[in-house]
This record gives C-alpha cells, sequence and structure tokens, in this order.
C-alpha cells in the first residue's frame, strides 16, 4: 500500500469465546479505529456466556439469553467474525492464519483465545452415543435431548461444573448419580465439612453420590447404559456427562511452534514467545498457573487490549481467585489458596450444620488468605477484596467470620472503650 | 376494731414487715404481690431499699421445698416429724437431753422462736439451741446486759434524726441498714447532723461522713477507751449524772488510761492520724445529742463485748442515754435477731429476758411453763455446738431457717461435723448447702406465707402477715416444732392453734410475776390478753408495753430520766475494758487480714436475693477487695484471679483493686456460696475465734495470704437451668429472667479444657446437639450456642487474653427466644446491638447502669443527683445508690 493514509493493522482473533471477545471489547474502547479486527470461532454461535450453560440447563435460561455477541454486534463494529470456522494452522514466518474452511488471513497481531478442552476419561466407551462433556452449547443440546428421552444420568466429576450439571440434569427430571474420584466434593475449593454440608443439601435435592468413585469404563452396547467402577458396581445410566476438568487448548500454538507448557506461556504482558502473538482465558499459563474461571479472563482481557492499544506499561497481576457454585438456593463460595494453607497458618471457622451455613477463614499473620463459605456468602467479595489487597485484619478478627457490617460495628463498639481507656 | 387483716379498706393490701435486715420495714403487698412501702410504718414511712424493691420478685417458687424428704425420698409430715421424734427421743435416752440441738435463725419470727425455745429449755431438758444471732447480735446482747442489767436498746430511730452527731461504729448503713442511713441523709440534708465513720473500709456510708476514721480492725475498744479519757480530761463527763445513776466510773476510767493514756496512744493503737482521732473527741465531747450506731464492725469480733461496752461507758460519762438525739443504737443484722433475743432464744439465755443465773427466774419459768426437767444451765453456743457435733457430743440436730454450711466460720469444718452427725434434720424454703447434709428435710413456709411477729432494732413489734398460700405442703417452723413436741409426748403443753395462741403466752410471760425486786423491763404484758383479731389487726408497737401502759409513749426511749436500769441497785454499769487485738494476728506466713460483711443487694446466703437478676446486676460475684499497693506488691491484677488461704480454708476469687481498702486487710462479701461460685462460701476462710463473753465469732479479722492466679481465659455460659460445673474453671453464677449466666475463667490453656465431652456437658447437650460453634484458636475464641427446637437453649462464649466478649446479658436475653435464618449466626457473633450496654448495674430499682450513668453524666452535663433522679430516676426509689451516683458526679466533676 501506498499513500499518505497508513494501512489500519490487523488484528486476528483466534477464538470467540469468553476470552477473546471481552479482548476485543475493551480495545475496543481504548483504541476504536486500530486494528481491522476478524475473529475466528469454532463453535457455530455467536459469543455466548459460557457461565450460564448451567442455568440454561437448569431451564432457567434459554440459549437465546446467554448470547453476549450477536453477529450485528460485530457488524456494527466493523468485526469480521467466522464462526464454525476454527484456525487450524498459524504462519508465524509469513504472519498468515488458515481456517478449517481455507482462509488465509495475514496479521499483524495476533490474539489466541482457543480456551480449553474437556478433558476426557481414558476409558472403553467413551465414544458411545449419550456420552457427552459439559462444555459448550452442543453438549448442552445433547444433555437436555437426553433429558426428554431417558430417565438415568450419571455425572463423573464432583466438581463445580460435574455439580451444576447433576443439578441440571435432576432439574430436569432425570434420576442423576454423581460419581467423584476423591472423598469429597469440590475439594480444591471446599473443605471436608463445607463439602459435607453440600452434599447433603444435594442429596435432599435427589442426586445421589459415589465418592472416592473410580470409574473404569462407560458400559454400553450401541449407546451407553452406565458405567463401571474400579470396585466393580455399575451404575446405570443413559446419559454420561464427563466433568473431570478442562485442560488449555494449545494443539494451534504448539503446531506454530510457541513456547507452551501446560499452556500456552506468556508473560505479564500476555504476549507469547512470538511477540506479534497474545494470548488470553483458559489456553495461557502465566507463572505456572492456568485459568478455569472468570475473573482472571477479564483481567487479562483487559491488561491485554491494553497493550493492543499501545500501553506498554500494562502488565497482568492475577487477581484473586474465587468460586461460587450457580445453583439456586446453594451458596458456594470460595476464594483464595486453600491448598496452600498449612499449619502455621490460623483457621476461623463458623459452624451451623442445622441451618446450613459454614465459613472457614484462613489468616496467614494477620492477612486474610483463603475464604470458604457455605449457605451465606455475601460477603465473598469482601474477603476478595480483603485477600487481594492483604489488609492487616487484626482490628476486625473477632468480628471478621461475621461479614463487613459485623466487622465494622463491632469497630465502631469498641472504640469508645478505646476512648475510654 | 378494724376488721383486720392489716389490710386497707378493701381487704386487698397486705400490710407486712420486711424479711431483711434489722430496720424492719413496713410494707403493703398487693393481691399480685408486689411490694411497696407502708407509709405509716414508724420505721421507714414508705421508704424502700433494692433489696426489699425486689421482694415481689423473690417469690417465685420455683425449686422450693414443698415436700417433707426422708433420706432423700418423699415423705409424708407425719412418717418425717414423727422421725425427728422418735431420733430426738432416742438420743436422749441413750445419750441425755445434751445429745440433742437445736439451730435456729433471727429469720424465726418470734412465735417460732418462743415454741422452739420452750420445746429445748422446757422440755427436751437442754440449753441446747443456739441462733445464728449468735454470729450477728450476742456481743450487743451481752454488752447491754452488762450495762444495763438486761438486753436493752435505750433509744430509737427517731434519736438518728434528732441528733448533731452520729457515729457510726463498724456499720456500713448505707448498705446494710439502707433506710435508716437513707433517713439519717435526709436528717442530715435538713439540719447538718455531723457524721464520723468508724470503719477500717471506705464504705459508701462515707459519702455522709464529715470524718472518717479508718481504724486498725479490732482497735475500737482502745479508739473509744481514749475517748473515755479525752471525756474526763476535757470536762465533757456527767459527774453528778455518773454518780447517781452508775458504778464502775472509776475503775472503767483506770483501765481506759491504761489500753489509751492520750489522743496520740489511742491513734497510735488504732493506726490513725492524731488530729482526726482528736478531731472526733473534741466532737463528741462538745455534742450533746450524739447517737452512736454500731453493728457487725463492733459485735463480730473476739472483743466484741468490749466494744459495744467502751462505747456505752463513753454514753453513761456523758449521760447521754435514752433521751431524744442521744444514746448507743445497736443496729440488729436480721428482721427478728431482737424477736428472738426477747423469747431467749440464745443458748445464754433462759427465756423473756430471763437468765439461768437467777434461782427465781428458772423457778418462775418452770412454773410457767410446767417443765419440771427446765433447762437449768447455759447450753452449746454455735461455734460450740458444731464442735461438740463434730466430736458426737451433740448427736441429733435440728437446724430451721438458716444455713451453717455456708454462714458459719470453718465452714468445712461444720460441714464435716454435720456429715458426722448421726441425725440432722433441717427445715427450709429451698434446698441449700445444709440440707444436703440432712436426713430429714422438712419444707418451710417463707416470708408471705405464714404469720407472726418480729421485732426491729428500736423494739418495735411488727406484724409479719401472710398474703399467699405456701406452696405444696410447705408448713411454718412453730408448726413443726409443736408437732414434733406433741410426738415427743408433750402435747398438752404445746396445745398451740395459732401464732396468736402462741404470741399470747409470750407476752404473758414475759409480764409473768414481773413485779421485781428488778424489773425485767421487756414486759409486753398489755399484749398477753389480745384477741385473734387484735393480733391480726396489730400495728407496729414499742415495748415496754406492760399491762396499763401507754402503747404510744410507753416504748419510746428507756433510761432517759437515768432510773430504772434493771439492775439490783438500779444503776447502769460501766464496765472496765481492758484493750486486746484480734485473737489471730498477721504474721510473714499470713500477712494481710480479711474482713468479710455485706453487699448492698444480697442478703446472707442469697437463697432469696440470688434469684432475682436485678440484685446480682450490682455485684455478680464475691470480689476481693484490696489495696492497689498490696496487690501491685502481690503482683495481683485488678479484675484478675487470686487465690486466698487462711488456716482454715481457701478459694479462689475475683479481686478488686479498692483505694478505699486499708493497706494490710482485704475485704470478701459474707454471701456468696458453692450455689453461686466456684469460690464457695467465705465462711471457709474464716477463723472461729469467739468472745469471751459473748461467744460470738470473730467474722472480720482472719490472717490470710493471697496468690495471683494467672487466668489465660475467661468466658461464660448461659444457659435455661442450672449445671453442676467443676474442674480447672472459676465460676460465678448469676440469675437471668430465662435462666443462668456463669461467668468463667480458667487457669489451664484453653484446649485442655476445650474438649468436646466438657463442652457438651456444659451445654447439657448430647453428642448430636444442634449446635453453632465459632472457633479462631489462633485468636483464642470459641463460642458455641446450642438451639433447641428453634430456640436459644445455652451458649458458651470462651476468650483467651485479649479476644472479644460479649455482653453475657445480651445473650442471656435470647436464652428461650425463637432463633431463624441470620439470628442463628449473630449469637455466635455476639455483637453489641445498637443499643448500648448500661455496665455493671447501679441502680438496682430502675436497672441504670454504670455506663449508662457516666454516659449521661457527661453528655447530659448532670451535676447533681436531682438532674440524675430527672434523667434516668436512678436513685429516687430506694435511694441506696446515692453513695455511688454521688461518687460518680464528682468522678465526672474531675
Amino acid at each position: 500500500m501506498k499513500g499518505a493514509r497508513p494501512r489500519r493493522e490487523r488484528l486476528v482473533v483466534v477464538g470467540n469465546g469468553m476470552a477473546g471477545m471481552r479482548t476485543v471489547e475493551e480495545l475496543l474502547l481504548r483504541a476504536p479505529d486500530r486494528y481491522d479486527i476478524t475473529v475466528f470461532g469454532a463453535e457455530a454461535q455467536p459469543g455466548y456466556n459460557r457461565i450460564l450453560l448451567s442455568s440454561v440447563l437448569a431451564g432457567q435460561s434459554t440459549l437465546g439469553d446467554i448470547v453476549t455477541h450477536p453477529k450485528h454486534w460485530h457488524e456494527a463494529r466493523g468485526i469480521v467474525l467466522r464462526t464454525g470456522d476454527p484456525v487450524v494452522a498459524i504462519d508465524r514466518g509469513a504472519r498468515t492464519v488458515r481456517s478449517a474452511a481455507g482462509v488465509c488471513l495475514g496479521y499483524d497481531r495476533l490474539l489466541l483465545a482457543t480456551g480449553s478442552k474437556p478433558i476426557a476419561l481414558p476409558v472403553p466407551g467413551l465414544t458411545l452415543p449419550g456420552v457427552c462433556a459439559f462444555r459448550d452449547i452442543a453438549d448442552v443440546e445433547a444433555m437436555i435431548g437426553a433429558a426428554h428421552r431417558h430417565r438415568r444420568a450419571v455425572v463423573i466429576g464432583g466438581g463445580l461444573l460435574g455439580l451444576e450439571a447433576a443439578l441440571g440434569l435432576r432439574r430436569r427430571g432425570m434420576a442423576v448419580t454423581i460419581v467423584h474420584l476423591m472423598p469429597i466434593l469440590m475439594e480444591r475449593q471446599l473443605d471436608a465439612t463445607a463439602a459435607g454440608l453440600l452434599q447433603r443439601d444435594l442429596a435432599r435435592r435427589g442426586v445421589e453420590f459415589l465418592t472416592n468413585a473410580q470409574t473404569e469404563e462407560i458400559v454400553g452396547t450401541g449407546r451407553a447404559e452406565g458405567v463401571r467402577l474400579a470396585d466393580g458396581r455399575e451404575i446405570a445410566g443413559d446419559l454420561v456427562v464427563m466433568a473431570i476438568g478442562t485442560r488449555p487448548n494449545i494443539d494451534l500454538a504448539r503446531a506454530a511452534g510457541l513456547d507452551i507448557n501446560r499452556g500456552i506461556l506468556v508473560g505479564d504482558d500476555l504476549c507469547t514467545s512470538d511477540p506479534a502473538i497474545h494470548a488470553v482465558g483458559e489456553c495461557v499459563e502465566h507463572n505456572g498457573q492456568i485459568f478455569g474461571l472468570v475473573a482472571p479472563l477479564w483481567e487479562q482481557a483487559r491488561i491485554c487490549a491494553a497493550r493492543l492499544a499501545g500501553d506498554v506499561d500494562a502488565a497482568y497481576l492475577p487477581p484473586p481467585v474465587f468460586t461460587s457454585l450457580k445453583i439456586t438456593g446453594i451458596d458456594v463460595f470460595s476464594a483464595g489458596a486453600l491448598a496452600s494453607a498449612d499449619d502455621a497458618d490460623n483457621l476461623v471457622t463458623l459452624c451451623d450444620v442445622a441451618g446450613g451455613v459454614y465459613k472457614k477463614l484462613i489468616l496467614r499473620g494477620d492477612r486474610l488468605v483463603c475464604c470458604v463459605l457455605y449457605g451465606d456468602v455475601g460477603d465473598g467479595p469482601w474477603y476478595v477484596e480483603l485477600i487481594q489487597s492483604q489488609r492487616s485484619i487484626a482490628p476486625w478478627r473477632d468480628h471478621l467470620i461475621f461479614g463487613r457490617a459485623a466487622a465494622e460495628a463491632g469497630l465502631a463498639a469498641r472504640a469508645p472503650q478505646m476512648l475510654a481507656a | 376494731m378494724s376488721s383486720g387483716g392489716g389490710g386497707d379498706e378493701g381487704g386487698r393490701m397486705i400490710r407486712t414487715t420486711c424479711p431483711y435486715c434489722g430496720v424492719g420495714c413496713g410494707l403493703q403487698v398487693a393481691p399480685d404481690g408486689s411490694v411497696a412501702g407502708d407509709p405509716e410504718h414508724p420505721a421507714n414511712f414508705g421508704r424502700l431499699c433494692s433489696k426489699g424493691a425486689a421482694l415481689g420478685e423473690t417469690l417465685a417458687t420455683d425449686g422450693r421445698l414443698i415436700h417433707p424428704q426422708i433420706d432423700g425420698r418423699r415423705a409424708t409430715w407425719d412418717e418425717a416429724l414423727g422421725r425427728i421424734a422418735a431420733r430426738f427421743a432416742d438420743t436422749i435416752a441413750e445419750h441425755g437431753p445434751g445429745a440433742v440441738a437445736l439451730y435456729v435463725s433471727g429469720q424465726f419470727l418470734t412465735e417460732d422462736y418462743y415454741v422452739a425455745n420452750k420445746l429445748m429449755k422446757g422440755f427436751v431438758g437442754t440449753a441446747n439451741i443456739d441462733t445464728n444471732s449468735r454470729l450477728c447480735m450476742a456481743s450487743s446482747v451481752a454488752g447491754h446486759i452488762r450495762a444495763f442489767g438486761e438486753d436493752i436498746v435505750p433509744g430509737c430511730y427517731d434519736d438518728i434524726e434528732t441528733a448533731d452527731l452520729v457515729v457510726l461504729v463498724g456499720s456500713n448503713a448505707a448498705w446494710c441498714h439502707p433506710v435508716l442511713y437513707q433517713r439519717l441523709a435526709a436528717a442530715r440534708e435538713a439540719r447538718g447532723t455531723r457524721v464520723v465513720v468508724i470503719d477500717p473500709r471506705r464504705t459508701a456510708s462515707c459519702d455522709i461522713a464529715d470524718l472518717h476514721l479508718a481504724l486498725r480492725p479490732g482497735s475500737d475498744v482502745a479508739l473509744f477507751a481514749g475517748l473515755l479519757v479525752h471525756l474526763a480530761e476535757s470536762g465533757a463527763c456527767d459527774p453528778q449524772w455518773t454518780q447517781d445513776c452508775t458504778t464502775g466510773f472509776p475503775e472503767a476510767l483506770a483501765a481506759a488510761r491504761e489500753a489509751a493514756p492520750s489522743i496520740a496512744d489511742a491513734a497510735a493503737t488504732a493506726e490513725l492520724p492524731i488530729p482526726d482521732v482528736a478531731q472526733f473527741y473534741d466532737w463528741f465531747g462538745a455534742t450533746e445529742r450524739t447517737v452512736t450506731l454500731y453493728s457487725q464492725g463492733v459485735n463480730q469480733s473476739s472483743a466484741g463485748t468490749d466494744k459495744v461496752n467502751a462505747i456505752i461507758n463513753c454514753h453513761l460519762a456523758t449521760g447521754r442515754i435514752g433521751r431524744p438525739g442521744m444514746g448507743p443504737l445497736s443496729l440488729t443484722g436480721q428482721p427478728n435477731a431482737m424477736g428472738g433475743r426477747e423469747v431467749g432464744g440464745l443458748a445464754t439465755q433462759l427465756a423473756a429476758h430471763m437468765g439461768f443465773a437467777e434461782p427465781a427466774d428458772l423457778d418462775r419459768v418452770r412454773r410457767f411453763w410446767g417443765a419440771p426437767r427446765l433447762a437449768s444451765r447455759p447450753g452449746l453456743q454455735a461455734v460450740e455446738l458444731f464442735d461438740a457435733v463434730l466430736d458426737g457430743r451433740v448427736r441429733a440436730l435440728w437446724i430451721l431457717g438458716t444455713n451453717p454450711a455456708d454462714s458459719m466460720p470453718r465452714a468445712d469444718r461444720v460441714r464435716a461435723a454435720l456429715a458426722l452427725c448421726p441425725f440432722v434434720a433441717v427445715s427450709d424454703c429451698w434446698p441449700n448447702d445444709t440440707t444436703r447434709f440432712a436426713n430429714v428435710v422438712l419444707p418451710a413456709a417463707g416470708w408471705g406465707e405464714k404469720d407472726g411477729t418480729v421485732t426491729n432494732s428500736e423494739r418495735r413489734i411488727s406484724r409479719q402477715r401472710a398474703f399467699r398460700p405456701a406452696p405444696g405442703e410447705a408448713r411454718p417452723d412453730w408448726w413443726m416444732l409443736t408437732e414434733v413436741a406433741r410426738r415427743m409426748g408433750w402435747g398438752a403443753a404445746f396445745a398451740y392453734r395459732s401464732a396468736a395462741d402462741i404470741f399470747r403466752e409470750h407476752a404473758a410471760l414475759s409480764a409473768f410475776e414481773n413485779a421485781g425486786p428488778v424489773r425485767r423491763l421487756f414486759d409486753i404484758g398489755a399484749l398477753a390478753e389480745i384477741s385473734d383479731a387484735q393480733y391480726d389487726a396489730m400495728t407496729p408497737v414499742q415495748w415496754p408495753l406492760p399491762c396499763g401502759a401507754d402503747r404510744e409513749t410507753s416504748g419510746t426511749r428507756l433510761f432517759g430520766d437515768g432510773r430504772g436500769f434493771p439492775t439490783r441497785d438500779g444503776r447502769a454499769r460501766f464496765v472496765a475494758t481492758p484493750f486486746r487485738p484480734p485473737a489471730d494476728l498477721p504474721d510473714t506466713h499470713w500477712p494481710l487480714v480479711l474482713n468479710t460483711g455485706r453487699v448492698r443487694d444480697q442478703w446472707h446466703t442469697m437463697t432469696r436475693t440470688g434469684r432475682v437478676p436485678r440484685l446480682m446486676a450490682h455485684r455478680s460475684e464475691p470480689l476481693l477487695e484490696i489495696h492497689p499497693e498490696d496487690a501491685a506488691a502481690l503482683t495481683l491484677g485488678d479484675g484478675g484471679l487470686a487465690r486466698i488461704e487462711s488456716r482454715h480454708g481457701g478459694a479462689v476469687m475475683r479481686v478488686h483493686f479498692l483505694a478505699d481498702q486499708r493497706r494490710g486487710d482485704v475485704f470478701a462479701p459474707m454471701h456468696w456460696t458453692d450455689h453461686f461460685t466456684s469460690a464457695g462460701p467465705v465462711g471457709r476462710l474464716v477463723g472461729a475465734a469467739t468472745d469471751p463473753v459473748s461467744g460470738q465469732p470473730e467474722l472480720k479479722a482472719t490472717p490470710v495470704r493471697v496468690a495471683p492466679v494467672r487466668a489465660c481465659w475467661r468466658g461464660f455460659l448461659v444457659r435455661r437451668s442450672e449445671v453442676p460445673l467443676a474442674g480447672a474453671v472459676h465460676w460465678a453464677r448469676v440469675p437471668l429472667a430465662g435462666g443462668h449466666a456463669y461467668d468463667l475463667a480458667g487457669w489451664e490453656p484453653l484446649p485442655s479444657v476445650l474438649s468436646e465431652a466438657w463442652i457438651l456437658a456444659l451445654l447439657g447437650a448430647p453428642p448430636d446437639a444442634e449446635l453453632i460453634t465459632y472457633a479462631d484458636p489462633g485468636g483464642g475464641a470459641f463460642r458455641y450456642a446450642r438451639v433447641v427446637e428453634g430456640r436459644l437453649d445455652a451458649c458458651i462464649f470462651l476468650a483467651c487474653d485479649g479476644a472479644f466478649l460479649p455482653d453475657r446479658n445480651r445473650l442471656g436475653e435470647m436464652l428461650g427466644a425463637s432463633v431463624e435464618g441470620r439470628a442463628r449466626l449473630d449469637l455466635v457473633a455476639g455483637l453489641a446491638t445498637a443499643r448500648a450496654d448500661p455496665g455493671p448495674i447501679v441502680c438496682a430499682c430502675f436497672a441504670v447502669g454504670l455506663d449508662t450513668l457516666r454516659r449521661a453524666i457527661v453528655d447530659g452535663r448532670l451535676t447533681s443527683l436531682a438532674d440524675i433522679a430527672t434523667a434516668l430516676r436512678a436513685g429516687t426509689n430506694c435511694g441506696s445508690c446515692r453513695p455511688e451516683l454521688s461518687e460518680l458526679l464528682a468522678a465526672g466533676r474531675t
């Protein structure tokens, strides 16, 4: 190109999931005219909020409700959107990408937001009809379809996703058994007490549980009929949902020769080993950490967009992660470094089994490092704030677990005594 | 004659007399049990103290003894009374009458006393009947008899209001006789009465004192000997009166000169500043209208009788006896100590102010009662009595209306005696530490459930009237005694149908053959013939009241003209009182001296007042009061725990720093028992040296040592019912409207006691109980709440040093309350509500707390008692908190 008017830079986004689209959104706020943007998406649908798939499964939302970036959104902003057409190769030397449909497109900057893939258990029967993951709209449609036609479901995995899948199917009338490898549910976010309350409350809603249960095989002839466990027990199920976690989707990056480990390696600038290629979302690995929760994604999107907009100082600092279960009437909130807690840490607990409330705070010195909340989660965000700010909680310690209002009231009540003394 | 009953015209309001101290206030009780002062009663003219005002709250009958019991099993009255009669008869047959004894009470009505005394001295044939008045008034009785020939209080309450100088000796009237104190305070306000308080402690009574002499405990005799010398040398004596009306002055003066030859000597012995002593002596010498009020600080001493006489000597020397505004005035501790003395309920008295020393008295009483086996010599006095039980001389004991397992000195020894005694019967209203030792327990009718009379400190006989039925099978003590007498074969002499029958006989005995040569002043012959209706309608009257006397004037004052002392020569007697220090003196092993006494809102061993939450709010546990410098030397902390030990026992108590406390002295209240605190009764610590004349034990001067106990946590348990507590825990129980609170502290680190079993036991919870728990081991905080059927049943809060502990009363208020949702967590949050904490209750009547008062004084710029009254009503009812209010006002000004 020749002429006075410089060509706009070309930004190609691989993946129209939540991280990729949020980055685009943030970028348009900062530098609306800087890039010609093309977005490739593997799924046929336009951008939607994956977190709300549970709500769709549970019948509380429709697919339409959860769409965040419909086609006209892209059109209005001059963005080219190619759904159902995943990028299959990157030529870093030529700075081009090629899609499954054969489209070849040059880029100045490339953003990888390929997300993650559900982990599939390496067991026989994996490919039987009636076996699915709980990751995308297609999975949800399959599960809803199965719920119409079948009676029993087995959900493998007692983590966040598995529980939401189980409750959704239960609400759709299926008898559901959760098969979980670990002794407690949501072991990464909860301790035994909270997990016990959760299991009790889910059981009250008719979900059955098998913990310490290793799946050996998905049984069935022509279609899933159940699972067989390592101890020989068989659990009947016409639908088998595998929700044992995800792993970063790094096939493309690997093929392109980018540095990878578990995920695509990025620095605080969210650049990969190729300065022209950024990466955000569940596909990345930052400081040894990979991501499955939404808050870090939003922060990555913000920082990455700033970088793309020319801010060379923008740096990603991982926010504290928190988890909340999206099951109506069952409130679970977990934030901070539960797994890293050790004997030197102080535990503060509040437990009302009959009232369905349990809280645990982990203190390291005078700092809050973790909270596990069950049944009364309203102060979760405040705890996240305290975990993030690393502010001393010493003045509030006696009331901390009862929440912000109680802590502040406690401080206020103490003030006159301090004055008097 | 009125229709009687002491009722109002509608017959609904019942007039009766307060069951607490010896002031003997008149009350009006409404049909709903609410209590008001009787404006027409001459003791109080409508006033009430905090305890009296809360009487209506003591009437709950839950927990009362309502059936006789034998060996812990319910029995019929016939079985129980039969058992006592049989065991008494067997014991007498085998070991003689001296092997049985009665231990009775200043809570007795005169009629109860009369029957008990007649049964023992007249028919069992032993004078082994003593009363807890031995712990209270025996020294005054002995002192009166030595000085006047008879146990006579010469003056009356009006004298307090017409005196120009009132000397309080060993009396914290502000707390112990609050209504008289209020009368004195009002008189002082009106006419500038000068007030001197002589007390080792700076008590609430010092609030109105022009001079406080914080004398060394037990040095009273030296101080008053010095006064007698001063009076003699300064020309303040009345030589004519002394010559005409007394004997023994030279000997008494000589002994006084021996004890305290000069003001400086008196001051040195009493460890007082010379100018203060001189000031007191000058005022006493110069003030004709001088009243000396004295109480337990005088009586409860191994030199109690000498103290009484040293005081009376000064009044005799100045001729200030029995005239308006002057005289010695002994304040009795109990509601009917005086009535018991009239009857002769002490082992050293015979009956109706007659004694064992006079053969004519013995003959007269023997004939009057028709009692050939009449005891002819004094019986065992309280301390001796329990010693005799311990060594097996007394083998059958009936205790009525008193709790010696707590109230006697060397309480553990008394308990051992009770445990060893072959037969113990106890009559009481509630189970207490003494009933635990009883073979037979008899349910007694209590205040408001029985009829009879009481006599107050100014010789005024008032009616106590029943205004409600006794619960269950509870019966009056006189009835039980009468029934036992009948079963022992003396029915004819005990044919009483009513309290009125007994009273008439008592009055008749007082007048029986009372013509001389020495007339007994205790003569209420005018009441010997009254009808039942007249008895019902009887209004308060002072004795003497012989036949034909004018009831309005006869008993007001005695000896005002210097004549009529009931001695052979008609003269009063000076008594030489050489000074003796207390029997046990501090030394290097036992360096401190323990004083004991009352607190404002409690009564005796708290069987009644300990049930009223607002009376427990003033002091929720017994505090060991100590001077801050003594405490510092012992490394004690204010509000911390300390172990106090004497030769007789030990206890862990909470320490309260008090600059008003003398160096070297500590103070602990007498009320608390094993039912209320792990510290138990202070009687465990107290020695039992007795006055050689009166036999009264020295309850206020026990050498002790004190050492800190480092509590590492504190907390409280709140629950709907009582629970036994044990282990390495200091606890004090406080009643609440809906249950009980236990303040806790421990010296074992929390995890060691924090076993699940311990917590569950305290909560009264089975292993699968519904609990809400909070634990912050690193911060040292543990909290547990037990919910039963959606309501708070119990909770425990434990906190290591520095950790937050909420207001237990707020949790207490929630006992039994429905708790749902967020409120369940608020339980263990224990947060102060929007309403500010009132703090420790100062005004018990209107439940006004210390913190509320402090805030109001500062924020509301309150400067006077009247301001406080307007703002908070505090101090406007009973007024007994007014000294504390004044202190708060003074503190607010600085």
